[in-house]
């Protein structure tokens, strides 16, 4: 085992009251005030959020997009300078490697992909991209998420170009007196922004960040609870490499060009997948009573037969509740399907229901 | 009355045979927010290290121990509907369940207060 890694803020999340924990090979904050506190402040308000364990990756060099292509089943081609795409590194059955983001920005592609696989993620890569594409892991940047209603607000108070940003596109500006690359963008279910800034400049744009009283950071305990909330998945949880793109519901990420001429890695599986249905689902389910359900506990049918397991399941902070998702038959994936769930001897009733939990409230221009 | 502590972090304030059981507040902060709590039923018998309560923070579920032998005589039924009392008022409102010792020299190896205290300082 080795030593977990510190962040470049590790000292300036001690000095913010952090509790720091081992997470992904980095000693990260799991809370400041408490997960509940902070998930609610991000959902009314703007959290700052600490993702540099999360891997920042560039790749140049000619036709990167259609390199990407073959990989992963997102239309880069058609992807315009400063837009990004929430896509999958498939391996050749179409299981998934990772879930990431893929940016176009200027002559290269930019990724960021999750903190737990960047070591596996740049391997592959590596072994399975040409050699003339060149790939950079960007150990330098620190990586800042600002989540919530007021953080567009927050952040264009320090650099009012970001205003004009929509949902899923970048620039670079200059914050607090500092380089960065920000993206509207997140992992919270709202509005708010990436930011990607050299290791040395993180604390300063941090410090800018909370000197707004509208910003507290938040910790990694409220990043889980409000992405469950938000229906969005996490990887080595929801996602694996048994679990497809169609099968994990993420079918908006395959691009409609893709869909008819495949050419992906495990394209044969995903569009029999998208013609004939997956045998499995990931779906959301709302568990009766206060008592949470986690993940590892089993999905049964009305006469006791395992039908899935729960894959992520919690106490939501907003809805004053337990929410889960898991992986169910198909015939069982409708809403409204009634489903027990078996946690440690005890059985719950539980009910197939749409996703996400608390609606997405993401900017997205109107006319585009 | 007198309170008594556990290596385990449960709190014990017995008046004659009567012991109300709670956790401390070192461990509703160690635990976080807590969402869940499930407390035995009255008539309950326990043996010393049963698992006789559960509570579930926002990260994770943990069991409440039995810090000794007795026979339940009421689990608190407030944190049913309000779990956050532990968190609130861990070493009062916050308590778990009352039970009638079965063996009093089961208190011998438990810490007083300030035992108690100066220990969680160690870890």
């Amino acid at each position: 085992m080795t030593q977990a890694e510190l962040l470049p803020l590790d000292e300036w999340h001690k000095a913010q009251g952090a509790r720091m924990v081992p997470f992904a090979g980095y000693m990260m904050p799991v809370q400041y005030e408490g997960i509940i506190a902070e998930h609610l402040w991000t959902r009314e308000h703007a959290g700052l959020f600490d993702v540099s364990h999360m891997g920042q990756i560039l790749l140049e060099g000619d036709n990167v997009d259609a390199a990407l292509e073959r990989l992963m089943p997102g239309d880069f081609a058609i992807l315009m300078d400063g837009r990004l795409r929430y896509s999958m590194l498939l391996n050749e059955e179409g299981g998934i490697i990772d879930d990431l983001m893929v940016t176009r920005r200027g002559d290269h592609f930019y990724l960021v992909v999750n903190g737990a696989t960047k070591a596996g993620d740049i391997e592959n890569l590596k072994a399975r991209l040409s050699d003339e594409i060149r790939l950079t892991h960007m150990t330098g940047q620190a990586l800042l998420a600002l989540q919530g209603p007021r953080a567009a607000d927050v952040l264009a108070a320090l650099a009012p170009e970001v205003a004009d940003l929509s949902f899923m596109q970048g620039m670079h500006c200059r914050i607090a007196g500092v380089e960065a690359w920000v993206s509207r963008s997140g992992y919270t279910g709202e509005d708010g922004f990436e930011i990607s800034m050299a290791n040395e400049d993180a604390a300063t744009i941090a410090d800018a960040l909370v000197a707004d009283e509208r910003v507290r950071p938040v910790g990694l305990g409220a990043r889980d609870s409000l992405r469950l909330e938000a229906g969005l998945p996490l990887y080595g949880h929801d996602l694996d490499e048994e679990v497809t793109p169609v099968m994990a519901g993420l079918n908006f990420a395959i691009g409609k060009r893709r869909r008819e001429e495949g050419g992906f890695a495990g394209d044969r599986r995903i569009m029999a997948e998208l013609a004939d249905g997956p045998a499995a689902c990931r779906v959301g389910i709302l568990v009766e009573g206060r008592q949470p359900v986690r993940e590892g506990a089993e999905i049964l049918d009305d006469e006791g037969n395992e039908v899935g397991r729960i894959t992520s399941g919690g106490h939501s902070p907003s809805l004053g509740r337990p929410i889960a998702m898991g992986y169910v038959a198909a015939p069982l994936s409708q809403a409204g399907t009634h489903l027990k769930v078996e946690q440690r001897g005890k059985l719950f009733s539980a009910e197939v229901t749409p996703m996400p939990f608390v609606p997405h409230r993401y900017h997205r221009k109107q006319g585009k | 009355m007198s309170l008594y502590f556990t290596k385990e972090h449960e709190w014990l304030r017995v008046d004659g045979d009567v012991a109300v059981v709670g956790i401390s507040k070192h461990a509703a902060e160690a635990l976080g927010d807590i969402v869940f709590a499930e407390t035995p039923e009255a008539g309950r018998d326990l043996s010393k290290g049963d698992d006789a309560a559960v509570v579930e923070s926002v990260k994770a579920a943990s069991d409440v121990y039995a810090p000794a032998s007795g026979e339940v005589l009421e689990g608190n039924e407030a944190l049913a509907d309000n779990p956050g009392l532990v968190n609130e008022d861990p070493e009062g409102e916050g308590w778990f369940f009352k039970m009638k010792l079965a063996n009093q020299g089961e208190l011998d190896g438990m810490m007083d207060e300030a035992a108690y205290r100066a220990w969680c300082e160690t870890l």
